[in-house]
């Protein structure tokens, strides 16, 4: 089955993805494309491998079959460097807590992947305040992680992935510490913000009104994409 | 629900006319279906001829002229009881759904194929409605409305996900039998 097909050509594809943890098999053969700009939900049983599809879509994990192409490169035929650049620069990337810097403001953790990039603090800075205006939380920038809600911090930690204008921003249960009303508002700046952007996003969720906001959704089931109900 | 209740309520701000109350159900109620001109008419007149509400006069504002209509004290105190009832909790266990499900496994049909049709189809309005509520400018009651279908279509689908997982178990129990 290949519900992600896409034949436009796809910006990033997995094609008979198989991963295994020990004797867990993850993935046993998982096909998923996404076009450029198109926001795809994954969603799925937990343990049905959402997860582990991510970790190889984004070039976290290496699968142990199958390939990985993003805008027609292999993946699995990349040296670790330019791996860890395709990553940093093109791929963003966001978890159910935002792990950002809980020393660092709001401001300063959006900030940090423009300073990584080589852009000095004061643009970095300026930038990083117009992406926290962008997700409503340009208020809040100079607050540390621990002082802002949970829907404020997810929104800075977007602001963080989407700073650096990544192609494909890869958003692992972006909500699932939220409570129904500030999901909303996280995955409204989320869709708004990233159709602006043309920012592609891989969505994974095991919500349905979560995976509702997305343009396309493919189910996983024990690490396959199960076929989606088709009327006749 | 009770488009006379409704109406009522829509003329207890003030004594309204029936294109007006039309467009101000439309408004108030994006999702619901749009009230039909006649609808509104015969529902006015019946409410007159029950004692909730009476013709206030005629408005031509430039134009046609139209009737007004008011609320009756009778009406307020009708409005007030209505406005606090409790809905009954609707009797979900008959739904169509679970009908289908349960034909098709009578049938020998196909009930998972069913139900991933069916959560496809659930899934293609939620975006729908999901689309309508995230838009920029969507007003509060456009978002609350949509919510209140979203909430009750991820029921549905919570409730399929489940039904859908029980059935390759019950499957499964068949075929080592």
């Amino acid at each position: 089955m290949s519900n992600g097909d896409n034949t436009a050509g796809p910006l990033l594809a997995g094609r008979g993805l198989v991963k295994a943890y020990g004797r867990t098999e993850a993935l046993r053969g998982a096909d998923v494309a996404l076009s450029a700009g198109e926001i795809l939900a994954v969603t799925g049983a937990s343990g049905s491998g959402k997860s582990t599809l991510m970790h190889c879509l984004s070039g976290i994990v290496r699968p142990d079959a199958g390939s990985v192409t993003y805008a027609g490169r292999q993946l699995e035929g990349l040296p670790e460097k330019e791996l860890s650049e395709l990553r940093r620069t093109r791929f963003g990337v966001v978890f159910q807590f935002g792990q950002l810097i809980p020393e660092l403001t709001a401001v300063d953790n959006v900030a940090l992947p423009l300073m990584l990039a080589g852009t000095d603090r004061t643009e970095s800075r300026s930038t990083a305040g117009e992406w926290l205006e962008r997700f409503g939380v340009r208020a809040q920038g100079e607050l540390r992680p621990g002082e802002m809600s949970g829907g404020q911090a997810q929104r800075a930690a977007l602001a963080r992935a989407l700073v650096t204008g990544p192609e494909v921003v890869f958003a692992d249960e972006p909500t699932g510490a939220l409570d129904s009303l500030a999901s909303e508002q996280v995955m409204t700046a989320l869709v708004h913000t990233a159709r602006e952007a043309g920012t592609a996003v891989l969505l994974i969720t095991h919500d349905a009104q979560v995976a509702a906001y997305a343009d396309r959704e493919v189910q996983l089931r024990d690490g396959v994409v199960a076929p989606l109900g088709v009327t006749a | 629900m009770s488009t006379r209740h409704i109406l009522l309520g829509l003329l207890a701000s003030g004594p309204s006319h029936g294109y007006d109350l039309k467009r101000r159900h439309d408004e108030r109620f994006p999702q619901a279906r749009p009230l039909a001109y006649g609808q509104v008419y015969t529902t006015l007149q019946r409410l007159v001829r029950d004692g909730l509400a009476e013709v206030e006069g005629t408005d031509s504002d430039g134009g046609p002229e139209r009737t007004m209509y008011r609320a009756t004290d009778e009406g307020t105190r009708e409005l007030t009881k209505w406005a606090g009832e409790i809905a009954p909790p609707a009797p979900f266990v008959t739904n169509e759904i679970f009908a289908k499900v349960v034909v098709s496994i009578l049938s020998d049909g196909d009930p998972a194929g069913y139900l991933r049709a069916q959560r496809a189809a659930h899934m293609e309005r939620m975006r729908e409605l999901t689309a309508v509520k995230a838009a920029r400018g969507a007003d509060l009651a456009t978002v609350l409305s949509a919510d209140f279908a979203l909430n009750h279509l991820d029921a549905d689908l919570r409730w399929m996900t489940t039904t859908a997982a029980r059935l390759t178990t019950l499957t499964a129990e068949v075929d080592t039998a």
